[in-house]
């Protein structure tokens, strides 16, 4: 929040309505794929290759409109593709019991690729007129975008999944140890299958989205997104461990790191600088809980040492 | 075949051959040449195998680091982007010294990478940070430092001294230097991990961190060395980078973390720590290198070769899981005897 406040004071820009929009059209990405994210990560497992099927999504129906299929049956098309990608990894990682985030790293180069050989280096560019308008667009010509509708619809449901449901405390529960929940009866591996098969529908539809927001469907779209989602999940206070973390608080992550980035490319900081800033707030999102438990430890210690002397 | 027929000693090496861990790549890269030289003869010129074992070369010494820290039950993902602060580093002073010998630049690579990897081992472990975090981040940190240093600029090969450029085509006793120094320090670390105490404290503390702990194992230092020793060789590949290639961007090795984790999980290593070798990593580096020629050679479509890279990834992973289940369910069957 604070870093709102202070990037409207401070960045005159930043609060135009104008800015809004162009805010919400950035982070939609990252916001979709960081929903599904968190219940992975909350489980204590891990999806690197969501950007890698956001591209080959992307590739795919790029490929598809060039092959002359009807936009209203490629947009289905590619979120059942996202479902299969997501199903692969989900396979890989429930029935064969391999560790997710090899895995992941392995689609994560496995889907880049099949997007290259599915388009190669070109462009699709020429998408009907009225749905890339309605990704850009806002509602009644406002400052409100078309796509935030979809960003809080979905949000809410995952919201009300994860923190309302006995299916979301269960994620919880095979997060802080698999093997109890398991003894509890809890279905550990059909869920997580489940998991990355939302996660993978996700991206495709991020993906989609994405191809309609530039009007561009491109092999490349959305390389190295997987970063900003981590990064954006960890800040929000999700621990890599798994069994711990919020759903709002993912999206104030989500919210910080784009309005962080937004504001400092307003201020003409190169792209690149923002790098540093990402991976810097990346690291000591992670490390300062862990240093404050620490220092908490030994004040605790102490504390006690000095009862025990009295 | 005939080893098989008789028993005894011959029995016994055919037994310790199967048992080697690195035997399916070595299989794998035999077919992959044998398939391709045979397609197209040219695979197999000398200028071919030169070029193969140069570019290799700077994915051995890589994967030769990443294999200590994925020995110890980490990873380190910034490896690409330590090449590329390293390469930018060496070609600007390089360039701006032209006097100063291979040796300093060497040095200076090696010292650049070691930094940035020290910054990753303290992170790691006091921090309390999973690596695949802390070094996602400083992937993306040494990265931004090189960008804002370079800015759009470029070391070209004409600004740097001759016999820089020259290291990366010279040769002792017609192997290539840079081929020279990926086989020593391969083969140095190698050694070091097979023999030696420190060695076997990594895969040690690999197998179980909270065992090694307890029998008195310094895991900390451990582990502080084994991402100071990924660093420094990922700087070391940083100037082999920049003498192979001569043009240095700030770009430079963006994206090999990929191929050199592939390269490590690939060559055997498990991601779960405590087993493979480095030299297991190196034969790694080589077979992703050969694919990539084989592909070109074989007039395949170059889009394939990520998309390979990651189904190899994938089935070095499930061979590994394929292994430890099966040796899981030899050992219940012994016990269940006693």
């Amino acid at each position: 929040m604070a870093v709102l406040v202070i990037a409207s004071l401070a960045v005159p820009s930043f609060g135009t309505s104008r800015n809004f929009t162009f805010l919400v059209l950035d982070l939609m990405p990252i916001a979709l794929v960081a929903l599904t994210m968190t219940l992975i990560v909350v489980t204590g497992e891990i999806d690197l290759s969501v950007a890698s099927t956001l591209g080959l999504t992307s590739s795919l129906m790029g490929w598809l409109w060039n092959n002359g299929l009807p936009i209203e049956t490629i947009v289905p098309l590619c979120l059942v593709a996202g479902a299969i990608l997501g199903a692969c990894n989900g396979f890989l990682v429930t029935g064969l019991g391999l560790p997710s985030l090899a895995v992941t790293i392995g689609t994560l180069a496995l889907y880049r690729g099949l997007a290259f050989v599915v388009l190669g280096d070109g462009a699709v560019a020429d998408f009907p007129w009225n749905y890339t308008g309605w990704v850009t667009g806002t509602i009644g010509g406002g400052a409100v975008p078309n796509v935030l509708v979809v960003i809080v619809a979905l949000a809410l449901v995952s919201g009300v999944v994860l923190h309302a449901t006995p299916f979301g405390r269960s994620l919880y529960a095979i997060g802080a140890n698999a093997q109890a929940a398991h003894f509890s009866g809890i279905p550990v591996a059909r869920t997580k299958f489940w998991l990355y098969v939302a996660s993978g529908t996700i991206a495709g539809l991020a993906g989609v989205l994405w191809t309609l927001r530039y009007s561009s469907a491109r092999a490349d779209n959305g390389a190295g997104l997987e970063l900003a989602v981590v990064a954006a999940v960890l800040l929000g206070g999700v621990s890599i461990f798994g069994g711990k973390g919020t759903l709002p608080g993912v999206l104030a992550g989500v919210v910080l790191l784009a309005a962080l980035q937004n504001a400092l490319r307003l201020q003409d900081v190169s792209g690149q600088a923002l790098n540093v800033v990402t991976g810097a707030l990346l690291v000591l999102s992670v490390l300062l809980p862990n240093l404050a438990s620490s220092i908490r430890t030994t004040w605790h210690r102490r504390k006690l040492r000095q009862a025990a002397a009295h | 075949m005939a080893a098989i027929a008789t028993a005894g000693p011959s029995r016994r090496t055919l037994d310790a051959l199967v048992r080697i861990r690195e035997l399916g790549i070595i299989l794998a890269l035999t077919v992959l040449v044998v398939f391709t030289a045979v397609n197209n003869p040219r695979f197999l010129s000398g200028q071919s195998i030169r070029d193969i074992l140069l570019n290799s070369a700077i994915l051995a010494v890589m994967a030769a680091g990443q294999a200590v820290v994925v020995i110890t039950r980490n990873i380190d993902l910034s490896v690409g982007s330590v090449l590329g602060l390293s390469a930018f580093t060496v070609a600007t002073m390089m360039s701006a010294i032209p006097g100063l010998p291979m040796a300093v630049a060497l040095l200076a690579g090696i010292g650049v990478g070691a930094v940035a990897g020290v910054v990753n081992g303290v992170l790691v472990r006091f921090g309390g940070v999973p690596a695949l975090v802390v070094t996602l981040g400083t992937l993306y940190m040494y990265r931004g430092v090189t960008y804002s240093w370079a800015g759009g600029q470029q070391v070209n090969a004409d600004e740097l001294p001759r016999h820089f450029l020259r290291f990366a085509g010279g040769s002792v006793l017609g192997i290539p230097w840079l081929v020279l120094i990926a086989l020593v320090v391969v083969g140095g670390v190698s050694l070091i991990m097979r023999n030696y105490r420190v060695g076997r404290e990594l895969y040690a503390v690999g197998s179980s961190p909270q065992a090694a702990e307890l029998a008195g194992i310094r895991v900390a230092r451990n582990l502080l060395g084994a991402f100071t020793v990924s660093g420094a060789l990922a700087g070391l590949a940083g100037v082999l980078f920049a003498a192979r290639f001569g043009t240095v961007d700030a770009a430079a090795g963006t994206g090999y973390e990929l191929n050199v984790v592939a390269a490590v999980v690939v060559g055997g290593v498990a991601v779960f720590g405590g087993s493979g070798t480095v030299w297991g990593a190196g034969l790694g580096a080589l077979l992703l290198t050969v694919i990539g020629s084989a592909l070109a050679v074989l007039d395949i479509n170059q889009f394939w070769q990520q998309a390979i890279v990651g189904a190899l990834i994938i089935l070095a992973i499930c061979a590994d899981r394929l292994v430890a289940v099966r040796i899981a369910r030899s050992l219940t069957k012994r016990d269940s005897h006693v």
